[in-house]
């Protein structure tokens, strides 16, 4: 076990976090399915519209490896498939029972257990960042076990009472490596769990992702596969195992500056937006909802679906006033920067802070340098990187470590970025043209 | 501002492709965007963003060189007034003086590279990119004030255009835009930017300050004395008109020189100012003058009459000269400087010793941070390379150690 002390990156203080942590109920009426939630897998449909499923039952599969299913959360009623340009399938939309069903898995192999169960989907792959490939066994494995994300509820709202399934889980996923399951804890909320090498990583966000954790713990190399998952999806792994029935339970933090009480609400994986939120977003006209945190997640309508694998619903102001006179000489201290030059820094930038969905500037080519390496604790020259992603230089990309990062880990350095570059894209652009290129 | 939102939102569809003046789009977009900024929300990516952006970046830029300009403009009339023996003429007249003499060179310079700006933005279909914002107020200040207005023009045209826009505009040169106007008005026209007539405005401008320059006069610059010493003893410097000038008098900087570049106490100023913001890097800033005082001191205390200069204390040879201008404004150019940490330090000490070395054991350039930092320039992309490939092998190394 080692403690890691990140010093870069920066926790965003955002209004609207949860005060009270009772968890409301709610009852979901509809649900969707987004294949391109899942990155990497070409879905082919297992069902048709006006289908039966029960909850655990395939709604669609992987091209390539047939044996990745995505299922349902749901018993129910498949009721449209939507379809964007050349058919792709948009989303899979799904009205429950009154009664959740479930089906019941009848194998004890616990990797065919999650293939067919469709929490295999809940893993991510180093290199690429996508769902992992079922035929490579994984140099490591490593599990993150708290959010540092801005407004994240505390992971052990989730895990509480199911320690036993967690462990369970990280039992099972031992035996599916060839090395060992690194599991990242905060340095004030350790684990303690048997069969696997706990570390704690103190600093700011972003501490909490997998790439930065793997990246001070064991780096990736070229040619090497590493998984990632967090703690909640470990502990529904053990619990599949245990009751053999796909675990869909999960606790949403309804959060953000727009939200009139933020708060917690148990509900089910991939559910409607609206039947979160109902009734306690303010102003929903200039609102963003975002599935997600305010860095990685997706803008979705007021109709929308919580998107896999979010636990998180952020509401936001969306520009909230006309075009600004002269803004860039604005002395107001409502505006945040990391820089000094502008007063917030002056009127305590730590507390929580407004923040709306600018872009605050144009496009330009990257003047400021050493922005996204203060944003970035992995020993990696991200500038450069980025520079040879833009470039698709595949020798520079793998020299410069591309094999390690995925796009979340430029999510703060987008944020803090000058010239306005939206590098998540980039790096997953570039990842998803290295990939083809390389297979 | 609905007024003015507007007044633009009539005037816009002119600007448009297919509209009247469609030529223009970008600098009406550009005149948009400096007056109103814009409402674009993120559409990829991260939601929130911070509120730091090209132009504010810029504009600390210029804040932070207004101390040293609104110095060197009355340096200007104060250096003229007492050329002409009329040191009683006051603050104001002096500085009038001072500002009608350099005005002209500003907007010249602004005029020629934002119009150039301007079009390399309508080719690209662009947006106007706010880097010669701070290029055109550099390039007068680091003039001396008898560089005619013409000749201005013409280095910033080319200035511009070879080493800006031929790359990619804003954020691709490899040199110092505002240094390569300087090193094409230096080579090209030598006399007119050196010597003892260069740097101090003697004859009247636009009917200010008439009157003739007293006997006494000598328009020689306090390194340009130096160079030219005999003998064993350090050199006293002095004035234009013959009286000793201490440590402090140059660090104040009521002396001749470039423009902007007299008041090292203005310049400090300056570099407070973008230290305490984190625009500029301390990094880069702090090893330069860490340099410049190894050299000077190293060249000071095996001091030789062969080249006089080295016999000036390290603290005059950061005092005088271009030495701490370049190191704050120029050295610190994110662009064409190191961009990796480790190389920040090698970069900025190169320049400082560089700057420091030309200026003594060279004799032709009496300033020797131009050439110091254009040359750094050149090397800065080497010294990034040597630092990221540094990176690379403990990268191939780990893969080598896992792997075997």
């Amino acid at each position: 076990m080692s403690n890691f002390k990140l010093k870069k990156g920066v926790n965003l203080s955002l209004a609207g976090a949860i005060a009270d942590t009772t968890v409301a109920t709610a009852s979901p009426k509809r649900f969707a399915i987004v294949p391109d939630d899942f990155t990497g897998i070409i879905p082919r449909l297992d069902v048709k519209e006006g289908d039966k499923v029960l909850a655990g039952d395939a709604l669609f599969h992987d091209k390539n490896h047939p044996q990745i299913k995505i299922t349902s959360p749901v018993s129910g009623t498949v009721e449209t498939i939507e379809r964007g340009e050349r058919r792709k399938i948009l989303s899979i939309v799904i009205t429950p029972d009154s009664e959740n069903q479930f089906k019941v898995f009848n194998t004890n192999d616990a990797k065919e257990l999650l293939l067919e169960s469709g929490l295999w989907a809940a893993m991510r792959q180093r290199p690429y960042d996508i769902v992992p490939d079922p035929e490579v066994t994984p140099r490591d494995i490593f599990v993150t076990a708290f959010d540092s994300a801005p407004l994240a509820a505390s992971m052990s709202i989730q895990l509480a009472g199911k320690e036993a399934y967690l462990q369970k889980g990280v039992d099972a996923l031992a035996k599916m490596t060839a090395g060992k399951v690194h599991v990242g804890c905060a340095p004030d909320a350790e684990l303690s769990l048997k069969g696997c090498e706990v570390n704690t990583f103190a600093g700011p966000h972003p501490a909490g992702n997998a790439g930065v954790q793997l990246a001070n713990v064991k780096p990736v190399n070229k040619g090497e596969v590493v998984w990632t998952l967090d703690a909640v999806a470990v502990a529904r792994f053990g619990e599949l195992i245990a009751t053999k029935k796909l675990p869909v339970e999960t606790i949403v933090a309804v959060v953000g500056e727009n939200v009139t009480t933020p708060k917690l609400v148990k509900s089910t994986n991939e559910a409607a937006i609206a039947s979160l939120t109902d009734g306690n977003i303010a102003d929903a006209a200039a609102s963003r909802i975002i599935s997600g945190n305010v860095l990685t997640g997706v803008k979705v309508a007021a109709n929308g679906y919580l998107r896999f694998p979010y636990r998180q619903i952020t509401v936001i102001p969306e520009v909230k006033d006309d075009a600004e006179f002269m803004g860039w000489a604005s002395l107001s201290p409502k505006k945040f920067s990391l820089y000094r030059s502008f007063t917030c820094r002056l009127f305590g930038a730590k507390k929580p802070f407004s923040f709306d969905s600018k872009l605050n500037g144009g496009e330009r080519a990257i003047i400021m340098s050493g922005e996204y390496d203060r944003m970035l604790p992995m020993d990696i020259y991200a500038e450069f990187l980025i520079k040879a992603i833009i470039a698709f230089d595949i020798d520079k990309m793998e020299q410069l470590g591309i094999y390690e990062v995925a796009p979340e880990d430029f999510a703060l350095a987008e944020f803090a970025d000058t010239s306005k570059l939206p590098l998540q894209h980039i790096v997953r652009e570039g990842l998803d043209k290295l990939r083809k290129e390389m297979n | 501002m609905k007024g003015l939102r507007k007044l633009l939102d009539k005037a816009k569809p002119n600007f448009m492709p297919g509209g009247k003046y469609a030529k223009f789009q970008s600098v009406f977009e550009g005149f948009e965007t400096f007056l109103l900024t814009p409402n674009t929300v993120a559409t990829s990516g991260v939601h929130i963003h911070d509120s730091n952006d090209s132009k504010r970046t810029m504009s600390v830029v210029i804040l932070a060189l207004m101390p040293a300009l609104l110095f060197g403009i009355y340096n200007i009339g104060y250096q003229h007034y007492l050329a002409i023996g009329n040191i009683e003429a006051g603050f104001l007249s002096m500085f009038l003086f001072g500002l009608a003499a350099l005005l002209p060179k500003i907007v010249v310079s602004y005029a020629v590279g934002l119009g150039i700006e301007f079009i390399g933005a309508q080719i690209r279909h662009h947006e106007i990119q706010e880097g010669f914002l701070v290029t055109g107020i550099l390039i007068p200040m680091i003039c001396p004030i008898n560089t005619p207005v013409w000749m201005i023009a013409v280095a910033t045209a080319f200035a511009v255009v070879f080493a800006k826009e031929v790359f990619g505009g804003t954020g691709m040169n490899i040199f110092n835009v505002a240094l390569v106007t300087r090193a094409v008005l230096f080579f090209g026209y030598p006399s007119k930017m050196s010597g003892d007539a260069a740097f101090v405005a003697t004859d009247p401008v636009f009917g200010l300050g008439a009157g003739n320059v007293t006997n006494a006069f000598s328009g020689a610059t306090p390194l340009g004395q130096a160079a030219i010493h005999a003998g064993e003893a350090a050199p006293q410097l002095t004035n234009i008109v013959g009286e000793p000038i201490s440590t402090l008098d140059a660090f104040i900087g009521l002396i001749p020189g470039s423009v902007g570049e007299v008041s090292t106490l203005c310049i400090l100023i300056g570099a407070a100012i973008l230290l305490l913001t984190g625009i500029a890097s301390w990094k880069i800033m702090g090893s330069v003058f860490v340099g410049g005082f190894f050299m000077a001191f190293i060249a000071n205390t095996f001091a030789s009459t062969a080249y006089p200069v080295s016999m000036l204390a390290p603290i005059d040879q950061i005092c005088l000269g271009g030495f701490a201008f370049a190191a704050v404004f120029m050295a610190t150019d994110p662009v064409t400087g190191a961009r990796t940490e480790t190389g920040k330090y090698i970069y900025g000490f190169l320049i400082g010793v560089l700057a420091i070395l030309i200026r003594i054991y060279n004799g032709g350039f009496p300033e020797g941070a131009m050439l110091a930092v254009l040359f750094m320039n050149a090397f800065a992309p080497t010294i990034d390379y040597c630092v990221v490939n540094a990176n690379i092998n403990r990268r191939l190394k780990r893969a080598k150690a896992t792997n075997d």
